[in-house]
């Protein structure tokens, strides 16, 4: 008994186990499901969020918030994406995407960090500001990326195979080798090194890492940039998949993040922060909103469910962290 | 006498842990208990058994709700507020952006509609004030008020609610001379009036004014009781610990006049609190810096620290002259700061042992850019050795180490950065008795190694048992550096006092 009671207080085997719940339910509802097509489709489906998804959780972790995620995204693209209709090739345009991203987060990092503003008004207004300018620098024309042979398409293979006849087959998942590796890479970063160290302690308590002689500003400036970073990351895997980027979109994208983070056991008042099960969240989503038409219910129940699940896993975390207050 | 309450037996552990066993008190009507024992000596357990915070595991409460005793369990803190138990924090549960007369009736306001009559509360707060002695605004907002006043406010809620059995768990903690005489006029009459009291705190000074009986506890246990009146310090202190501690204080300073100076202060001026502070430390002395409560003591510990700006001012480490903008370079220069306060500034109540002892300088444990976890470990456990702090593990989370041993954690911080300069500001606070003695057996250590400590603190006899050298602020300014052979209660409280009109 106690140990099923340990196993569901780690939050962490509690997703991974709703996750083989919902996939199972799903394979026995419906024969279609467990198909690799279905994995692949899920896979794609969720790059875009899983990268901004595994930056905003070095934010989180230091008890901020980044609201600007979904917009960066979809703005580095933007700019980018002129560069490229410009003439530039297209590792300069992925480079200038990461540029885009890494500035954005510079920018919300000074904010909070050195200005003292709270990082939910601070990041809400870079959100608008990321979107007016995509807007602004695309003239608001939607920007094409290139597809099949046309030049600078290798980029889409970095996270899905469009070719037959390589060494892995057409259609092959290449972003989720991606995401696993900027997972784990990230993960070590979070939790083994000392950067992460020191932003989780300042997610624990800010005042007294700064009292131990930590620069702690360096710190938290540290995490927006990785959370800018991921967001252009997110811009590319989302223009690799769905190969435009329209202005004025963008927007809710990081309530998705946001929602993937909670879900995998990182609670918002920092301190804590699990890369792993970020992931796991934000595949949960996925597989939900992926799953449904399947079983031949249209993929906005995926919505409500989900939400649902969101609040019920920042439910077990509360119940959670009162279990350990009492122990006391 | 009436008995007004009475626990026997009373048995509980927490996930098979035991925290109570066989501990009980008895309590009369218009009584004054001490309730004492050492940190995790099971005080506030028994409390919150008795309130209905923790359910009891075996044992019996009794209690008089006017027909007699009876045995009584309470579910929660509302059930035992109904038969007119109440307690007084330590941690106030006030509301800072309220008025005092809101705090006071919330939830109990008298309504117009859907709308607070806010003038017939303040109305009534005064009442109760007046009666109590108190002088205090009831529509003033609650953050503007000290926090001697908003215990104030937090006792007059209690009495509001028509207690019949008040706990107060260290109430003192926070307040300055005159407030403690207020607190205990109220305490006074209180006990007039019938009401049992259970008052729980560390200074033994407070015992012997204000209570007419001691129980003590130890390892969860209720060891006995005495009547205050004839008993002894030695007497209660040999209870809670099982021996004889002494408390003498120092006659000679242990540094000569020839020691070298490590840091050197001169003219530091911060905002109002800090003006024109300038003294000298020597290697192995334990300087002592006394003073009444906002006296400047921890404002000028913080500019020297880089923790709040300094507006003026020079800092001199070994003869260099140094600047100090941040606690990063204070740190780079071997400088470590323990606050008062050691849960919001010391310490991360969520992290293991290792983690809060490694937080000053993961550098010195990396490998590549990873931390170290073999190394952080041992070195952990070294000081966990060295500093005999009590914990099953390295890996155990510093919320749920005592008061003593969290403040260990905090030193081997800053031991494991090698700082050479350390400054402690009130470094027994919370403490108890026993952990007191391990925590001053630490310092001189410290200084015995050729470290320096400036040392803060508001219990004089503390002040005069390790200083070398006493420095007394008063108003922001140092009045008077006193060699500790010269120094008394006395001479400290005048210089403590120099410039205040009484």
């Amino acid at each position: 008994m106690n140990r099923i009671k340990k196993i569901f207080s780690n939050q962490q085997t509690v997703v991974v186990v709703a996750l083989v719940l919902i996939c199972l339910v799903f394979s026995l509802m419906t024969p279609k499901f467990m198909q690799v097509s279905t994995f692949t489709n899920i896979a794609k489906s969720c790059y875009y969020i899983a990268f901004m998804a595994i930056g905003v959780t070095f934010v989180i972790a230091t008890g901020g918030i980044d609201l600007s995620i979904g917009t960066v995204a979809i703005c580095s693209a933007l700019i980018g994406g002129v560069f490229m209709e410009k003439g530039c090739p297209m590792i300069l345009v992925l480079l200038i995407m990461l540029l885009v991203g890494l500035l954005f987060g510079l920018f919300n990092g000074i904010l909070v960090s050195k200005l003292g503003l709270p990082a939910f008004i601070a990041t809400l207004g870079s959100m608008m500001i990321s979107r007016g300018l995509g807007s602004i620098i695309s003239k608001t024309k939607t920007i094409s990326f290139p597809q099949g042979d046309e030049p600078g398409a290798w980029f889409r293979e970095l996270f899905m195979v469009t070719r037959e006849g390589g060494i892995l087959p057409k259609n092959f998942p290449t972003g989720f080798i991606i995401v696993a590796v900027l997972g784990i890479i990230m993960a070590l970063v979070l939790n083994k090194m000392k950067v992460g160290r020191y932003i989780l302690a300042i997610g624990s308590n800010k005042e007294a890492t700064r009292l131990s002689g930590i620069r702690v500003q360096n710190y938290e400036i540290t995490a927006y940039v990785i959370s800018g970073l991921f967001a252009a990351l997110a811009g590319i895997a989302y223009v690799a998949v769905y190969s435009t980027a329209q202005p004025n979109t963008g927007n809710g994208f990081e309530l998705d993040a946001i929602a993937g983070v909670v879900i995998g056991g990182t609670s918002l008042s920092g301190g804590v922060g699990s890369i792993f099960g970020t992931i796991i969240g934000v595949f949960i989503m996925a597989v939900l909103k992926i799953g449904f038409p399947y079983i031949g219910v249209q993929s906005h129940y995926q919505l409500f469910i989900t939400g649902f699940i969101l609040i019920f896993a920042v439910f077990m975390d509360i119940i959670n962290r009162r279990r350990k207050a009492m122990n006391k | 006498m009436d008995v007004l309450l009475r626990m026997e037996g009373i048995q509980k552990a927490f996930s098979g842990i035991p925290a109570l066993q066989n501990a009980g008190l008895e309590l009369h009507r218009g009584e004054v208990l001490a309730l004492m024992g050492e940190n995790g000596a099971g005080k506030s357990t028994l409390m919150k058994i008795l309130t209905g915070i923790y359910q009891k595991d075996t044992g019996r409460v009794l209690y008089d709700r006017g027909q007699g005793l009876e045995e009584v369990t309470y579910h929660g803190p509302k059930d035992s507020e109904r038969d007119g138990i109440a307690i007084v924090h330590q941690e106030l549960n006030l509301l800072k952006d309220l008025t005092v007369a809101q705090n006071l009736f919330l939830g109990r306001e008298d309504m117009a509609g859907l709308f607070i009559k806010d003038r017939q509360l303040e109305e009534k707060a005064r009442v109760v004030f007046e009666s109590l002695k108190i002088h205090i605004h009831p529509g003033e907002l609650m953050d503007r008020l000290t926090v001697g006043q908003q215990q104030m406010v937090e006792i007059a809620k209690v009495i509001l609610q028509e207690a019949r059995l008040i706990v107060f768990d260290e109430p003192t903690a926070a307040l300055t001379d005159s407030e403690i005489d207020q607190l205990f006029e109220i305490i006074h009459s209180l006990r007039k009036k019938g009401i049992g009291i259970i008052y729980i705190s560390h200074r033994m000074d407070e015992i012997h004014r204000i209570t007419d009986r001691v129980t003590v506890m130890r390892d969860g246990e209720t060891v006995g009781s005495l009547v205050t009146a004839t008993s002894s310090k030695d007497d209660i202190i040999k209870m809670m610990v099982g021996r004889v501690i002494f408390e003498d204080p120092k006659s000679a300073p242990s540094v000569g006049e020839d020691s070298d100076v490590v840091l050197e202060v001169r003219g530091i001026s911060c905002g109002k609190a800090v003006q024109d502070c300038s003294f000298q430390l020597r290697r192995g002395e334990i300087l002592g810096f006394a003073g009444l409560m906002g006296a400047g003591r921890t404002e000028l510990a913080r500019a020297i620290f880089g923790a709040d700006r300094k507006d003026r001012g020079e800092i001199f480490i070994e003869g260099q002259l140094v600047e100090i903008k941040d606690p990063h370079d204070a740190v780079q220069y071997g400088i470590g700061y323990l606050s008062e306060d050691r849960k919001r500034y010391g310490i991360l109540v969520d992290k293991a042992v290792d983690e809060n002892i490694g937080l000053t300088d993961f550098n010195q444990i990396v490998r590549g850019s990873f931390v170290d976890e073999k190394k952080l470990e041992a070195r952990a456990e070294e000081y966990v050795q060295s500093l005999r702090i009590k914990t099953p593990s390295v890996k155990q989370e510093v919320r749920k180490l005592s008061g003593g041993n969290q403040q260990k954690v905090v030193i081997a911080k800053w031991l494991m950065r090698n700082s050479q300069i350390i400054i402690f500001d009130e470094p027994t606070r919370g403490i108890d008795v026993g952990a007191k003695s391990e925590i001053y057996a630490l310092m001189h250590e410290l200084v015995a190694a050729g470290k320096s400590i400036i040392m803060i603190s508001s219990e004089l006899p503390e002040i005069l048992r390790m200083s070398d050298r006493v420095a007394v602020m008063c108003e922001g300014r140092i009045s008077e550096i006193i060699p500790i052979d010269k120094a008394n209660q006395e001479n400290i409280m005048s210089a403590a006092t120099r410039s205040i009109v009484i």
